[in-house]
């Protein structure tokens, strides 16, 4: 059992001397993915295709190893930490796109290939992949399907789950299986929709097919600010009450658009209690009318100020502001907690205000910039890592944010997934009933539970999270 | 595999990485995709990300100092995509030039590093014994000689040397417009002559009276890049007065690494810095005089397309010029690998990257490479020499530019 130096020979047999990582020093850096939290494990393993992931989940099989698979390790929720040590399954190897089928309008890929680059890919077929997350430059497709990630477009064209149409995976026994196909309506059960968001708990993705997208003949993005966060929350919900779903639909507060506007400048009114950005894609003819319909909407609720992008600079700039938002409060305090909760739509003002009001209790700072077409909120809470004792506030405070959502009627996370950071919220919206029925899934496809074990689920005990502390690493990692 | 946790920081000497400059990295991970070495090597610990956990660790007391971590930071190219991607503005460019500098503090003796450091202190800080050195070059590569070794087949076909017009002055065609003063540099009048004669002719076009400060020296920039920050303070202090001394309007540097270097750190003078491109798209050149034919594709350098996030007005200049088609590379904003001394120092990793870097310059089928900076011009040369493609010319745009008018 465990990882002697046997176990580790096995695994430089199977995928290779140079890929197999256990020095303490390397491991650090795998100790975190972009969460707070972190823990060591014991060898990180780097297979370049499924018969080589096969071959190492084969290996932990017989030494009851846990494995967590990686991608970019960009992920909110803790998803990538390896909580009970065992193996970091990197994904790093596996950056092909295969094939890109212009036609079907599909492409085919390996669970490395970042975000951003198959949309340059698909771009040059006049085809874009829809789903988004802001951290679109770096994370993975398979990171994305793991958990099923969200993203500012995703209002209109749905969230990860909606674009992809099979996938190849490899269970913990290390059976390589395919899943799904080439189209979108398959016959049977839908395992493909029980793996998509799974967090790497129930299979290993080594290849992905997704559907791509035809580009827009034309995009129009419009900024309106409103005095209050309440008459914008009523813009949001009126212009989804009338029939219009824009392509995105989003929200910053005025903490956030003072630090966007010190240093974007992208034009954001800092007079303005919220601003919203609307964005409208299709024919061109449409987006036009949409983009007026909207307007008049948002004039009637108050907006003093209303600006349609002229050109794509000037939809760059729109943007920039709103994609940079999370790094320009990085200026305000060097350390954020980006919590992700769910609520419905018409009570997004309660809400705001309540969470407003568990930062001044905690003295933290919170900006809120989100989806607010989904009700995806994104509350800030900044600080600084090196304060003491300043992690038991922020973990306090980021607990009764999302409190508030659950009580208000929404629900745990929107996107960033569950992972570790929520899985002891678990039964505040699932009874044990619903949590049985989970877990007897992930019975069957991992009977000996060691893919991403202390994911999703809620611990058996009381479990102390294990937060980054002053040093920087992990406080209670499984080493020290 | 027990670590101590309490062990005292290793990096704790006077030019340590800053814990404030440290505490801005969030930890997000948007950086790994830009980072050349994460890019052909699929490791973490070969990502910003990493390297700054490591610099965090030794500057807090997380982890002891061995020699293998020390790889780590050799291998990082210093090129600063990460920084200008980098959400939360983390000075990533400071960081490890100070991070380097701790490391030659710590770490025992490195034959190659420790060859590097005294070549570059005995010959780039003294101009004299660069021009020697120049002249001893042209005899070897007349003889023959400099094809025996590997370094040596790198260098560029060396003509006669830049040579400053007579009283150091060149004078603006048509009216005087600015009084500027131009970085000679150590390493460019010997290697790149052409590409400041193009410069200056720029310049002169755009009506600026050019001044070549007699004791100027290098400007300390490969120094602070290499962990010899003491190097580069005399350098910088030294240069400061030379340039100090009159009142140019501008001081005006047509290497991205030095205009760069000048920016962050000299004091007065850096204000009034400006790379030439910057300078000449912001004060306008008049309408092109003649066509010139050519397929082009441009190699950002990282110092200026990253450290000063100029990539607009270079392209322009050059689609400013009639006949001249821009197409640009993918990536085209990703370093080549040659990062100054990098190339010399982690000869297999600059391969690598200049391996990938040179698929993407073919796959636009150019007639001529152009960029701005000396040592990406002798990697784009060597790597297309490496694939039989000595048929494409690699040239600081200047030059390309100044046809243009002359």
């Amino acid at each position: 059992m465990g990882l002697g130096p046997r176990t580790l020979e096995k695994l430089r047999r199977a995928v290779g001397r140079d890929h197999v990582v256990w020095d303490a020093y390397d491991l650090v850096i795998f100790e975190r993915d972009a969460s707070i939290t972190g823990a060591l494990p014991d060898a990180i393993v780097y297979p370049a295709n499924a018969e080589e992931v096969a071959a190492v989940l084969e290996i932990a099989a017989e030494q009851q190893l846990p494995v967590v698979p990686r991608g970019a390790g960009t992920g909110l929720s803790g998803g990538a930490v390896t909580l009970h040590g065992g193996l970091a399954l990197s994904l790093a190897r596996f950056r092909r796109i295969i094939e890109i089928d212009p036609k079907g309008r599909t492409a085919l890929v390996e669970p490395g290939v970042v975000n951003y680059d198959l949309g340059l890919e698909a771009a040059r077929h006049g085809l874009f992949y829809a789903p988004d997350p802001s951290s679109q430059k770096a994370c993975t497709i398979g990171g994305n399907a793991a958990e099923n990630s969200g993203g500012p477009h995703c209002l209109y064209y749905g969230v990860t789950t909606n674009h992809i149409l099979g996938m190849e995976v490899v269970l913990s026994d290390g059976s390589v299986h395919w899943v799904g196909g080439e189209d979108p309506d398959q016959p049977g059960l839908d395992l493909l929709g029980v793996l998509v968001g799974s967090e790497g708990t129930l299979a290993v993705i080594t290849k992905l097919r997704v559907k791509l997208l035809p580009t827009p003949e034309a995009v129009s993005t419009l900024m309106a600010a409103f005095p209050s966060i309440e008459s914008a929350s009523k813009a949001v919900s009126d212009v989804i009450g009338h029939g219009i779903v824009p392509a995105a639909l989003e929200m910053m507060d005025k903490v956030t658009i003072g630090a966007v506007e010190a240093h974007y400048k992208a034009g954001y009114p800092t007079s303005a209690g919220a601003v919203l950005l609307v964005e409208v894609d299709g024919l061109t003819e449409s987006a036009r009318e949409l983009t007026a319909a909207i307007e008049q909407i948002l004039e009637m609720d108050e907006a003093f100020e209303i600006r349609v992008a002229e050109d794509p600079a000037e939809r760059e700039l729109l943007w920039a502001g709103r994609k940079g938002a999370i790094g320009a409060l990085g200026h305000i305090k060097p350390n954020y907690y980006l919590h992700d909760g769910v609520v419905p739509r018409t009570r997004l003002p309660e809400v705001l205000r309540e969470v407003g009001r568990i930062g001044e209790h905690y003295r933290l700072p919170v900006a809120n910039v989100f989806h607010a077409g989904d009700g995806n909120l994104h509350p800030n809470i900044l600080f600084d890592l090196r304060e003491k004792g300043i992690m038991k506030k922020v973990e306090k405070a980021g607990e009764e944010m999302l409190r508030a959502c659950i009580d208000a009627g929404g629900t745990l996370s929107g996107e960033h997934g569950i992972g570790l950071e929520k899985n002891a919220f678990m039964p505040w919206i699932f009874g044990p009933d619903d949590l049985a029925a989970m877990q007897a899934v992930k019975d069957v496809l991992d009977p000996s539970g060691r893919l991403n074990p202390g994911k999703i689920f809620p611990p058996a005990g009381q479990i102390e999270p294990k937060l980054i502390a002053r040093s920087g690493v992990a406080s209670e990692a499984r080493w020290w | 595999m027990a670590i101590d946790v309490r062990r005292a920081a290793v990096f704790h000497g006077p030019d340590a990485p800053s814990d404030d400059d440290l505490a801005t990295c969030v930890h997000c991970g948007l950086c790994l995709n830009y980072c050349p070495t994460y890019r052909v090597t699929g490791l973490e610990t070969e990502s910003p990300r990493g390297r700054l956990y490591l610099m965090t660790q030794w500057t807090r007391g997380g982890l002891p100092f061995t020699r293998d971590l020390a790889r780590h930071l050799d291998l990082c190219l210093g090129c600063r995509t990460c920084e200008a991607v980098c959400p939360s503005g983390v000075p990533y460019g400071r960081i490890i030039e100070h991070g380097r500098a701790e490391l030659e503090r710590v770490r025992k003796v490195d034959a190659k590093r420790t060859t590097a450091t005294i070549v570059m202190r005995q010959v780039l800080k003294h101009p004299g014994r660069l021009r020697t050195l120049g002249a001893l070059m042209r005899l070897a590569q007349a003889a023959g000689l400099t094809s025996l070794s590997a370094q040596g087949r790198q260098l560029p076909k060396l003509s006669e040397p830049f040579k400053p017009p007579a009283g150091n002055v060149a004078r603006a065609l048509g009216p005087t417009r600015f009084k500027v003063a131009f970085l000679t540099g150590c390493v460019m009048p010997i290697l790149y002559a052409r590409s400041h004669e193009a410069s200056v002719q720029l310049l002169q076009v755009a009506g600026c009276e050019v001044h070549f400060p007699a004791a100027q020296r290098c400007c300390g920039a490969l120094f602070a890049h290499n962990g010899d920050l003491k190097s580069a303070r005399g350098l910088r202090e030294h240069n400061e007065r030379v340039f100090a001394s009159d009142d140019y309007d501008f001081l005006v540097v047509n290497s991205a690494g030095c205009s760069s270097h000048l920016k962050d750190f000299y004091d007065g003078v850096g204000e009034r810095t400006r790379d030439l491109f910057e300078f000449l798209a912001e004060v306008g050149l008049p309408p092109p005089r003649h066509e010139v034919r050519a397929r082009v594709t441009y190699q950002d350098p990282c110092h200026l397309a990253h450290a000063q996030r100029i990539k607009r007005q270079p392209r322009e200049l050059l689609s400013s010029v009639p006949g001249v088609e821009l197409v640009e590379m993918p990536h085209a904003d990703i370093c080549c690998g040659s990062a100054g001394l990098y190339s010399a120092l982690e000869p297999e990793m600059s391969r690598r990257i200049l391996d990938e870097k040179m698929d993407s310059v073919l796959s636009v089928a150019p007639e001529q490479v152009v960029t701005a900076n000396p040592g990406c011009q002798m990697q784009l040369e060597a790597g297309l020499k490496s694939r039989g493609r000595t048929d494409i010319p690699v040239r600081h745009a200047a030059e390309l530019i100044a046809e243009a008018y002359f």
